[in-house]
């Protein structure tokens, strides 16, 4: 029989790794739910998302170079059509050229509110039923540790779904293909699979950079672009003290040209997958942080990748962002220190490394300080409310709560603090998207007493449990519920 | 105006552009007295917008030093041009503004618009996060701190001071770092949701103040802004609308932060991010990427000058970014991570149609580490002889607590009219 404390460590953690209980499920986890992550941990590996329109990268590839053509050509007869009449040529020539101007497909209904709202365009379809198979996922795990994890690395090495249509398109084959094989898996797997995915060689320009002595290069008059070199070693590996230098993100640079994206004739592989293009490659030996690396051709941008995978700065970067996310914004330094060691020892092998973190008292005890991130609270409050979002209640609340998926503003992806999310406004959003949840679940729900001692547990204050008892309605009680300390917190 | 000069030397800059840079800097060696500031903090009410631009804004193309003769070889591609049909706007003869602002060249003309050029913070790396927390935080360097220097600066106003007691406007949903710390920071996004009633929101309100402190203190100051927000008739506005890297977002979130700074009783300081700026490639020239987002500021201008009408003789609106970008283009039509750009400064309050720049010139051993334009006026001596002459804040003051370190950086005076 577990205590009254361990009860109350095990409901934290249940929130804290997890994504929080669903109805019925608190009691019996929260006895043995280390157990139960340690379980997790050496089964190894989590699910892929069911029902997403393409199985991969190939697919997707060939459907949407089949998509840009036929818009291209739809464009060209619009604007044919739009000329012909003489006297309305210059109107018809403006609304041609405004039409191709990225207007973000969810909004289509605005600009023509005569017709009945438009199927969005392919990309923006595409996005919308990843999203949708990754959030049921995530509703319908366990605990939910493997999916707390793949948000976390998603992150990390985040691709943004709204520079192109290839971001927008593959942002959810990205995380499947990329991230999720690799979770209880090795880092510098990922990192490699992350950094040679077509979602990141576009998302940070890779695929447009070319070797100033390669073939293309001396050809062209074309160039490197830095951009991808530059975030691999501040935002992926080495973190931004880790050492490195101004002719270390050139060089980077320079190691990893030809890196890019089969184009739409498929000379290289199929179109819209990744493919080493020897004609972009800058030839010979190029230093990194000390280092010669004269392999021919992708190796070399693979031996480098592995060595900076390997790095110690590496380590203490990747085990200070595992800490700060799962236990504290300042996390305590043991802790930290603890985890990148096993990192080192291990070779990057991570499910050591979440062993450490589930089996250590401090993060084990720390107090339930960091508020949760909107899409944690999304998903938590859908699961507690024992509710399927659809698609435009997902998007619609991470959306105006700062938290689309995979929409960071820049690679470093979204912040992991309690600056950030705790805010004045933040927090006011937060209260009008659970007012809007407590309405929708509020036939569902038969009694918000009992589903606060039975999300919350050993949790749940006398404070909370008054107000939600005192609740003038069904649906403000849910919403009070779901924006109570003990319920934000973890 | 400064009249036109096509030489890269500066030594041979303007009499005007000297004298206003000689005052920043080595010239005029006595340290500054900012008592005519306490007279004018007295006689005015002032309003001060900081507007961050993230990602890195490219100043040579967004002003771009036309007259200099190595800007077109290096920003092959991309260079603007001082006529044609896409032809810059004319500012001194020297440097020329982006076809796309054609507001700022306006209020540039009317004497309300001063463009800083050859600007950075004191950051010399190229991380953008880094950057902004350097811009942000007012520290010498990043992750010193989680306060910003606007929520700094109001904590060191005298108490009871009218500005500071109407705490500080943080624009956006998560907050920028530079109004973040101990003052009270109002935060406002344009609405894009049913709000809750206010019995939920007093309900957890209560609940809070006995449970969590951090979280009562943030509703608190949620419920603020929103009764302000109200009395301003805000609250019906439309819903949906473009983020803030789109034209129509930076449009909204200028009226907005114009309709709560504009209110008697509304904050007087704010602070708001446009994002988008990180143009790595396919930059564009008069037209295309880059010129959407200065088009979406130039609209921001306006939407501020319109929306702060009645008090825009005393408003100054600051628009700063991490760093520049790279001199030169790079291997795809854009630019990479740099050093020196260009801050403006906007408002009744300017005493602008000036381009107030130490211009180092842009041959390669002019440029910093042969790659970035060279920063020749710190921001932050910018941003402090702004601050100083608005709301009187003393050098010490200025130089310790809101840009710690900052002794030796003497306040850019004449800035405000």
């Amino acid at each position: 029989m577990a205590g009254a404390g361990e009860l109350t460590a095990g409901a934290v953690a249940l929130q804290r790794f997890g994504l929080g209980p669903k109805p019925g499920q608190g009691e019996a986890f929260r006895a043995q739910i280390r157990e139960r992550l340690l379980a997790e941990i050496a089964a190894g590996g989590v699910a892929q998302p069911e029902g997403v329109p393409f199985s991969g990268t190939v697919e997707i590839g060939k459907a949407l170079f089949a998509f840009e053509d036929h818009e291209k050509r739809e464009r060209e007869a619009r604007r044919i059509a739009a000329v012909t009449p003489a006297q309305d040529g210059q109107q018809g020539m403006q609304m041609a050229e405004a039409e191709p101007q990225a207007q973000p497909a969810g909004q289509q209904s605005q600009t023509a509110p005569a017709k009945p709202p438009n199927e969005p365009a392919l990309p923006y379809r595409t996005y919308r039923e990843e999203v949708k198979a990754r959030v049921d996922l995530a509703l319908a795990a366990e605990t939910g540790f493997g999916e707390r994890l793949v948000m976390f690395w998603s992150n990390h090495f985040c691709v943004g779904a709204t520079k192109s249509n290839i971001g927008r398109i593959m942002a959810g084959a990205y995380e499947r293909e990329a991230i999720r094989p690799h979770v209880f898996g090795r880092f510098e797997d990922m990192l490699i699979a992350a950094e040679s995915h077509p979602a990141m060689l576009d998302f940070l320009d890779n695929r447009q950079s070319v070797g100033p002595n390669s073939p293309a290069g001396r050809r062209r008059g074309r160039g490197l672009n830095e951009n991808l070199a530059r975030e691999i070693m501040e935002l992926h590996t080495l973190g931004v003290s880790g050492g490195y230098a101004q002719a270390d993100v050139t060089n980077l640079a320079r190691i990893i040209t030809g890196w890019t994206v089969v184009g739409r004739e498929g000379v290289l592989g199929f179109p819209g997958s990744f493919a080493f293009n020897a004609g972009l490659h800058e030839p010979g030996v190029t230093s990194l942080l000390g280092r010669s690396y004269d392999q021919p051709g992708r190796a070399q941008g693979v031996a480098a990748l592995t060595d900076l995978a390997r790095h110690p700065a590496t380590a203490q970067f990747i085990a200070t962002k595992l800490a700060r996310h799962f236990v504290a914004d300042v996390p305590p330094r043991a802790l930290v220190d603890k985890l990148a060691g096993l990192f080192r020892q291990s070779g990057g092998d991570l499910p050591s490394v979440y062993r450490a973190l589930i089996e250590d008292d401090t993060a084990w005890r720390a107090p339930a300080t960091k508020i949760r991130s909107p899409q944690e609270f999304l998903l938590a409050s859908y699961r507690a409310l024992g509710r399927k979002p659809d698609f435009g209640q997902i998007i619609g609340p991470v959306g105006v709560m700062g938290q689309p998926f995979w929409q960071p503003s820049g690679p470093n992806g979204y912040a992991d603090s309690n600056a950030a999310w705790a805010s004045a406004e933040g927090l006011k959003t937060r209260v009008d998207v659970a007012a809007g949840w407590g309405r929708q679940a509020a036939g569902s729900v038969a009694d918000p007493r009992v589903l606060a001692d039975d999300i919350l547990g050993p949790l749940l204050s006398p404070e909370t449990k008054q107000a939600v008892a005192r609740a003038e309605s069904k649906p403000q009680a849910l919403a009070l519920l779901l924006m109570s300390p003990e319920f934000q917190r973890r | 105006m400064t009249a036109p000069h096509d030489d890269d030397d500066c030594e041979r800059m303007t009499p005007s552009r000297r004298a206003v840079l000689g005052a920043a800097g080595a010239l005029f060696a006595w340290s500054f007295v900012p008592t005519f500031a306490y007279a004018a903090a007295g006689s005015r009410d002032p309003r001060f917008l900081l507007v961050i631009l993230r990602g890195a804004l490219d100043g040579l193309s967004a002003v771009p030093p036309i007259g200099d003769p190595d800007y077109a070889g290096l920003r092959e591609g991309i260079a603007l041009a001082k006529d044609g049909p896409e032809a810059a706007l004319p500012l001194d003869g020297f440097f020329y503004l982006h076809p796309a602002m054609p507001n700022l060249a306006r209020l540039y003309r009317q004497g309300q618009a001063t463009i800083v050029h050859a600007a950075a913070t004191g950051y010399r790396e190229r991380s953008h996060f880094d950057g902004q927390d350097v811009l942000e935080s007012g520290q010498p360097g990043a992750g010193m701190t989680r306060s910003g220097w606007l929520n700094r600066l109001i904590a060191n106003l005298p108490a009871g001071e009218g500005v500071s007691r109407k705490g500080i406007l943080g624009v956006g949903v998560v907050p920028p770092l530079v109004v973040r710390g101990d003052a009270p920071v109002l935060g406002w996004a344009p609405p894009r949701m049913a709000r809750a009633g206010s019995d939920l929101t007093m309900r957890l309100a209560d609940l809070y103040g006995q449970r969590d402190p951090a979280l009562a203190r943030a509703l608190a100051e949620a419920m603020e802004t929103e009764g302000l927000a109200q009395r301003r008739g805000m609250a019906g506005e439309r819903k949906g609308g473009g983020g803030p890297d789109s034209a129509d977002g930076m449009r909204r979130i200028a009226e907005g932060a114009a309709g709560l700074v504009g209110a008697d009783d509304g904050p007087r300081i704010a602070a708001l991010a446009f994002e988008g700026w990180d143009t790595h490639a396919n930059e564009g020239g008069a037209k295309g990427r880059l010129a959407n987002l200065l088009g979406g500021l130039d609209g921001a201008f306006a939407a501020f000058e319109q929306g702060l009408a009645p008090v825009w003789k005393d408003t100054v609106v600051m628009v700063a970014t991490e760093f520049g970008r790279t001199a030169a283009v790079n291997g795809t039509t854009g630019t990479d991570h740099g050093t020196g750009t260009v801050a403006f400064l906007v408002g009744g309050g300017v005493k602008g149609g000036r381009v107030v720049a130490d211009w180092p010139g842009l041959k390669p051993e002019q440029l910093y580490q042969n790659r970035d334009l060279k920063p020749t006026t710190d921001i932050r001596a910018v941003a402090k002889g702004v601050v100083s002459e608005l709301f009187g804040l003393s050098g010490p003051v200025l130089a310790e607590k809101v840009f710690p370190e900052t002794g030796g950086l003497k306040p850019v005076p004449g800035l405000v009219v």
